[in-house]
């Protein structure tokens, strides 16, 4: 039974890396801003062709 | 914006979507409304950046006259103000550009590098509408910059003080920080009660020494770390000689761990540190709730953020920027067109016609002859002209009004809901406790009594009714914020429910200055109307941009020889007639002012033959009366307004017969005005829009700014309605009144669950899985219903669709 030391320990232990990410996380500012990177992230590197006259828009709603 | 449609793309122009009018532009098979959009998508095009159009159909805006002329950015001493970094080689800065509104503006102003080589990086913030530029300043200046900025459309906002900067000062990294320990310690500590929780056998009983020291290890960060702020606070009010919230709750949280570290350091009991650190947890949630503001609006506004950064003056030899506060008594300035008038000056040279609707309500340019003192805060609309300057800036008409005493000193003062309960529940709650504690000593069983006396404490810990607040005001804040209705903090929300007195501005406020309506009177046939549109469809002068929209698409004529004499009116040859469309003076009419008595006037001559005039009137906003009528029942209505009484008539009808009409009145006047009538003890609400109001919306209980454009300047108040909104305004003021009734009704049940817990805390029986249960679930209690009951007043309220 003493085992439970050792996997409390490990939990903790696990538990206290992830404070330490959101820690990180917070300091580096980023949750500063929730909303750009999620647009720009569909940003393509270089325009495919699209035939004139079928250009759709991305449905990229912003927030009212 | 528009979403996913498709748009044929012949009668709407490429870049803006403005429907096509007369003159079309033409650039690779798209059409363009102006040479402005056209210039822009060149500027794209011919850097490969027509990806722009992908994202969004017509994401461009229309470029307006240009604001601002930038000479200033390359005087070292301004630029220096601006930029948040800078070394050999490269230079950062943070941009605000109210312009930013769609996913294509994103794409566009990160990848700035195409437009310009010097260009490093740059990453934007939509909801704040800014943009962080890094660039090599050897190859671009900081001027260039924002001229490239303004040539694609987006003109950085650039005032003296700075919205970017006064942001980035309020920061909730540190609150996050102690949310996420609480947070942690709370989960920890939990599954480490349980065991105790659901009974040990005999052969566990050993690992109980572990759990309570490890829950006591939990504790100790949460009560020096998370909770540190409620002690300090508490501290601060007892030396006040007050009793706020936080006392009882600083006072629940020590005796919590007090003992908690008794029992478990004596080997007694497993103590309450789950109940701590939920408790500590929720309350901080519950902070962060009250918390969350408006990154993107500014509610500190003074006249800097209104007035240039920098002002053209007149040396000996040369002309150059300097900043306004190096501006003193006897410079020379030169001011242009569209220029706002820093300090007050006297005219030495040009024709000045200046627009002071901002500062005094007043809708119509103002002519001003040589010699004559112009205050501070109009905006020259005619040609160049020279002032010099007799005040210095800080000293002027306008700016006087900050650095009025009264003004610095003046704190809104105003008691919450809970600063005004938790008085007298602090005394209450001591007064059970030593009663408790009392009572069990009389009975000779003090262990008991310092039981009960510790239990009561915990169990009524007000955490419930510290949550009840923010939570319902934040659901008020959210349902107002898509309404178009800006509130600055949860206590302006109670404050509203609060006033009784509202107070007015005319211009800007209750009139609307974007929708006017417009008659003509004269003679004036149909062809000739359309060379009247014609040569008003070249102008960016709001008045014919008026005309324009009110004669509705026709077709147009060619024209030559097109001149625009500022503040004076335009003029060009259509098919060989001279049409001549201004003031007065300028088509040559006989003035007949006083014929008509409200309005702006647009007179026209064809040939030199005046043919007549539009009248433009201000119209009132939408629903006005209707709103007024709602409103004239609960609330006492005043008008206080700048502008002369001409349209006192207008005004009486659509006010309550026993409301306040007041025209004419001075900044300090309608300061002193609000201010006579607190005295009478009433509570009192101002709407305004401009400078002229920014004193009056200081001293009011509640100072709200109408603004058609909240991006725009506001001056300084505790909430920003979009005009399109003021309509709702009735439905605002009720819902204000029924989320301080969601308050009291959810006060009435955390006091249900402190009589609850207080019958077993006071007999001393109360056991920590007991705390550890009444103490999250209140708490969800209250979260859901203020919740839930907040959300059904905004429908009762009709509050609950989103703006169309």
């Amino acid at each position: 039974m003493s085992a439970i030391f050792f996997l409390i320990g490990c939990s903790v232990f696990i538990a206290l890396i992830f404070l330490a990410a959101f820690f990180w996380a917070n300091k580096t500012g980023q949750h500063e801003d929730t909303y750009t990177p999620s647009i720009r992230i569909l940003f393509d590197d270089e325009p495919p062709q699209v035939p004139e006259g079928e250009e759709e828009t991305l449905d990229v709603r912003t927030p009212e | 914006m528009k979403i996913g449609t498709k748009t044929s793309n012949s009668t709407k122009c490429y870049h803006c979507g403005d429907t096509l009018a007369g003159t079309v532009y033409e650039a690779d098979g798209h059409v363009f409304c102006c040479v402005g959009c056209q210039s822009v998508y060149r500027i794209l095009s011919s850097n490969n950046m027509q990806q722009y159009y992908r994202y969004n159909t017509h994401p461009g805006k229309k470029l307006r006259e240009r604001s601002e002329r930038y000479e200033y950015l390359d005087e070292p001493t301004i630029a220096d103000k601006l930029i948040d970094f800078k070394n050999d080689e490269i230079t950062m800065v943070t941009f605000y550009i109210p312009s930013i509104h769609c996913s294509s503006c994103i794409w566009l102003l990160e990848h700035l590098y195409k437009l310009h080589p010097a260009v490093v990086a740059s990453q934007s913030d939509f909801l704040k509408k800014q943009v962080n530029v890094t660039f090599k300043h050897p190859d671009l200046s900081l001027r260039e910059l924002v001229e490239l900025l303004a040539n694609v459309g987006y003109e950085p906002k650039i005032t003296l003080q700075d919205v970017v900067k006064a942001g980035r000062k309020f920061s909730q990294k540190g609150l996050i920080a102690k949310i996420a320990v609480a947070g942690f310690c709370f989960g920890n500590s939990m599954m480490l009660s349980f065991p105790e929780y659901f009974g040990m056998a005999a052969f566990e009983a050993k690992y109980s020494m572990f759990f309570g020291w490890m829950n006591l290890g939990f504790a100790l960060p949460v009560l020096l770390y998370s909770g540190r702020d409620y002690f300090q606070s508490a501290w601060h009010s007892l030396r006040h000689r007050q009793l706020n919230l936080d006392v009882p709750l600083a006072l629940g949280i020590l005796v919590l761990f007090v003992r908690t570290a008794w029992e478990i350091l004596s080997a007694t009991g497993p103590g309450f540190a789950d109940t701590l650190c939920g408790l500590v947890f929720f309350l901080l949630v519950g902070r962060w709730v009250q918390q969350r503001t408006y990154h993107h609006l500014s509610f500190e506004r003074d006249y800097r953020s209104y007035f240039p950064v920098a002002v053209t003056r007149l040396g000996a030899a040369n002309a150059k920027p300097v900043p306004l506060a190096e501006i003193s008594v006897g410079d020379r300035l030169l001011i242009r067109s569209n220029e706002v008038i820093p300090a007050d000056a006297i005219l030495l040279k040009g024709q000045a016609a200046i627009d002071f609707s901002f500062v005094t309500g007043e809708s119509e340019p103002v002519e001003k002859v040589l010699g004559e003192i112009i205050y501070a805060g109009g905006r020259q609309l005619g040609e160049a002209i020279e002032l010099e300057v007799v005040k210095p800036v800080s000293q002027s008409y306008l700016t006087k009004l900050w650095n009025n005493d009264a003004f610095k000193q003046y704190k809104k003062r105003f008691r919450t809901f809970s600063n005004v309960v938790s008085q007298y529940f602090t005394l209450v709650l001591l007064a059970i406790a030593i009663t408790a504690m009392a009572y069990w000593f009389l009975r000779d069983d003090p262990a008991k009594a310092w039981g009960a006396f510790t239990a009561v404490l915990i169990i009524a810990c007000p955490c419930a009714l510290a949550l009840s607040t923010p939570f319902t005001l934040s659901v008020a804040l959210r349902v107002f914020d898509r309404h178009g209705f800006y509130v600055k903090n949860t206590a302006a929300v109670e404050q509203l429910a609060a006033v009784d007195c509202l107070v007015f501005d005319k211009t800007g406020t209750i009139s609307s200055p974007s929708a006017a309506r417009m008659r003509f009177e004269g003679q004036l046939q149909a062809g000739e109307l359309a060379m009247v549109v014609s040569v008003c469809q070249n102008s960016n002068h709001p008045l014919s941009r008026e005309l324009v929209k009110w004669a509705g698409p026709m077709e147009l004529m060619p024209i030559g020889n097109y001149q625009e004499t500022g503040g004076k009116g335009i003029e060009a040859e259509v098919h060989s007639n001279r049409v001549r469309i201004g003031s007065a003076a300028f088509t040559g009419a006989r003035d007949a002012a006083g014929a008509s008595p409200t309005g702006s006037r647009i007179y026209i001559a064809i040939n030199n033959e005046v043919k007549g005039f539009f009248i433009v009137e201000q119209p009132w906003r939408e629903g006005l009366r209707e709103v007024m009528g709602e409103l004239a029942k609960p609330y006492d209505l005043h008008l206080v307004s700048g502008d002369n009484a001409k349209e006192r008539e207008r005004l009486r009808e659509i006010f309550p017969p026993d409301a306040d009409l007041l025209f004419g009145k001075l900044p300090a006047q309608k300061l002193e005005y609000i201010n006579k009538l607190q005295h009478t003890g009433s509570k009192v609400c101002m709407f305004g829009d401009g400078l002229n109001d920014a004193g009056a919306l200081r001293q009011a209980d509640l100072g709200i700014a109408v603004s058609d454009d909240i991006n725009n300047f506001s001056p300084g108040c505790d909430a920003i309605l979009d005009g399109r909104s003021f309509v709702l305004l009735p439905r605002f003021l009720r819902f204000a009144k029924d989320a301080v009734k969601v308050i009291h009704m959810s006060f009435g049940i955390s006091l249900t669950y402190n009589v609850i817990g207080l019958s077993f805390a006071v007999m001393g029986t109360m056991s920590p899985l007991f705390a550890a249960v009444l103490m999250p679930l209140s708490t969800v209690t209250i979260i859901g219903f203020t919740t839930v009951v907040a959300h059904a007043y905004a429908a009762k309220n009709q509050l609950n669709n989103i703006r169309s």
